[in-house]
């Protein structure tokens, strides 16, 4: 493209940024990319004029081809912004997308009324920012899965340090509370987190609380099952806990034998048991 | 019978064990089942669930909420295109597993429903449908 093409480009930009921002802002209702339960329209008119701006000193920075250049640095990182916080506050990654794309209709307009007849300069410049406007449009797109991933990934993250403490309730009385879904890796988490806590602090009882498991099947039995004969390899005897009702008649009639190991109803008559088995008693202080 | 809803879940990973249990927890709770009915259902699901995945290499289990006559029940299929089971009576029989497990899950998934059918062919895949009425 010659030089003097590139600057109408900006010309047109610098000329009517204030008007072509009005427009947008008008548009962009009905376009679907104000969300007012998400965002504000101040924070959209916010990043609208930054868009602008820094959109046209992009054009004005000479490379309109390649929005990885230079001059198109401190546009990309003001719409990966936009997009990171849009991702946040769970704007879909169309809508997102669209905040770019919108731009089109106005500033295609503006660029009729400058070229007035001069049909090939007008195709010329609406290819141009149309090749541009869809990257940049891409790049939100890209940008806005990066985030939702990195979401994601925290959550995980966040998950799995959820997941299986081992707390002692008394010297020598350990007690793990399981809550959600068993799966196999988690349950070698679980049982080796316990294993290495008893050897640890030498405990006598462990407590395994399943009240926060929804449903016990042959796999989460056979799971326990076999923690609880790991655990007395190690000299430590475990209790299991919190078996609902529904589990109770659940496990009777999958017919899974859980008769050798010793089970309550809950955490509370567990301790109880565990204390008087150390030989401890807990009682009402004399008046 | 009338089918009220159909609902489809792969099963290609472990995880969608879990999705199989929550979407039939779900429509337990649509069918008004109580607390106990809902576990055994998301019990015999996850076994079933888990026999797909792990022996028919993966398949898809439809839940489906169906009334016949005053009564609504949930009715499960999980179908496979897995290596099948020679020995339906044999696979049946409480403790006898071909894997590493306590040779329960069948059976077991069998006492806790009101209805269980099994269908299986060597080198075509086995389909199992269980039902519970409320």
């Amino acid at each position: 493209m010659a030089d003097k093409d590139k600057g109408k480009l900006e010309e047109i930009l610098r000329k009517y940024e204030s008007e072509l921002l009005e427009q947008w802002m008008k548009e962009q209702p009905a376009a679907g990319t104000l969300r007012r339960d998400l965002l504000s329209e101040d924070d959209l008119r916010r990043q609208s004029s930054e868009f602008v701006h820094l959109f046209r000193q992009a054009l004005a920075g000479g490379d309109l081809v390649d929005i990885t250049a230079e001059n198109w640095q401190p546009l990309r990182e003001i719409l990966a912004s936009i997009s990171r916080s849009r991702a946040q506050q769970g704007v879909s990654p169309s809508e997102t997308a669209q905040f770019v794309l919108s731009f089109k209709h106005p500033l295609f307009d503006r660029l009729r009324k400058e070229h007035g007849k001069d049909a090939e300069g007008l195709a010329e410049d609406v290819w141009v920012t149309t090749v541009l406007l869809d990257k940049l449009g891409l790049y939100t797109m890209e940008m806005f899965q990066q985030s939702r991933e990195q979401i994601i990934a925290g959550q995980q993250a966040e998950l799995l340090e959820l997941s299986t403490p081992v707390v002692q309730l008394w010297p020598g009385i350990l007690c793990i509370p399981l809550i959600g879904t068993l799966d196999s890796e988690r349950t070698q988490v679980v049982m080796e987190n316990l294993l290495q806590k008893i050897s640890e602090t030498g405990s006598q009882i462990a407590i395994i609380d399943i009240s926060g498991v929804p449903a016990v099947d042959t796999l989460v039995a056979q799971h326990l099952l076999k923690t609880v004969a790991a655990a007395r390899l190690m000299g430590a005897d475990c209790l299991v806990s919190g078996i609902s009702p529904q589990i109770a008649q659940t496990v009777v009639h999958l017919g899974v034998k859980l008769s050798d190991v010793t089970t309550k109803a809950s955490l509370a008559s567990a301790l109880d048991l565990a204390l008087r088995t150390l030989g401890l008693e807990v009682r009402n202080r004399q008046k | 019978m009338l089918t009220r809803r159909t609902e489809t879940v792969n099963i290609a990973l472990e995880e969608d064990i879990v999705r199989v249990r929550q979407s039939t927890r779900k429509l337990a709770v649509e069918c008004g089942f109580s607390l106990v009915d809902q576990t055994k259902m998301v019990t015999a699901a996850s076994e079933l669930a888990r026999n797909t995945f792990v022996f028919g290499r993966g398949g898809t289990a439809t839940l489906q909420v169906i009334q016949d006559g005053g009564r609504t029940g949930l009715r499960l299929t999980f179908e496979d295109q897995g290596p099948g089971i020679a020995d339906i009576e044999q696979a049946m029989s409480d403790g006898y597993t071909s894997g590493q497990g306590l040779g329960l899950g069948l059976g077991g998934a069998k006492r806790l429903v009101n209805e269980f059918e099994i269908r299986s062919k060597v080198g075509e895949g086995t389909t199992v449908v269980i039902t519970r009425w409320k």
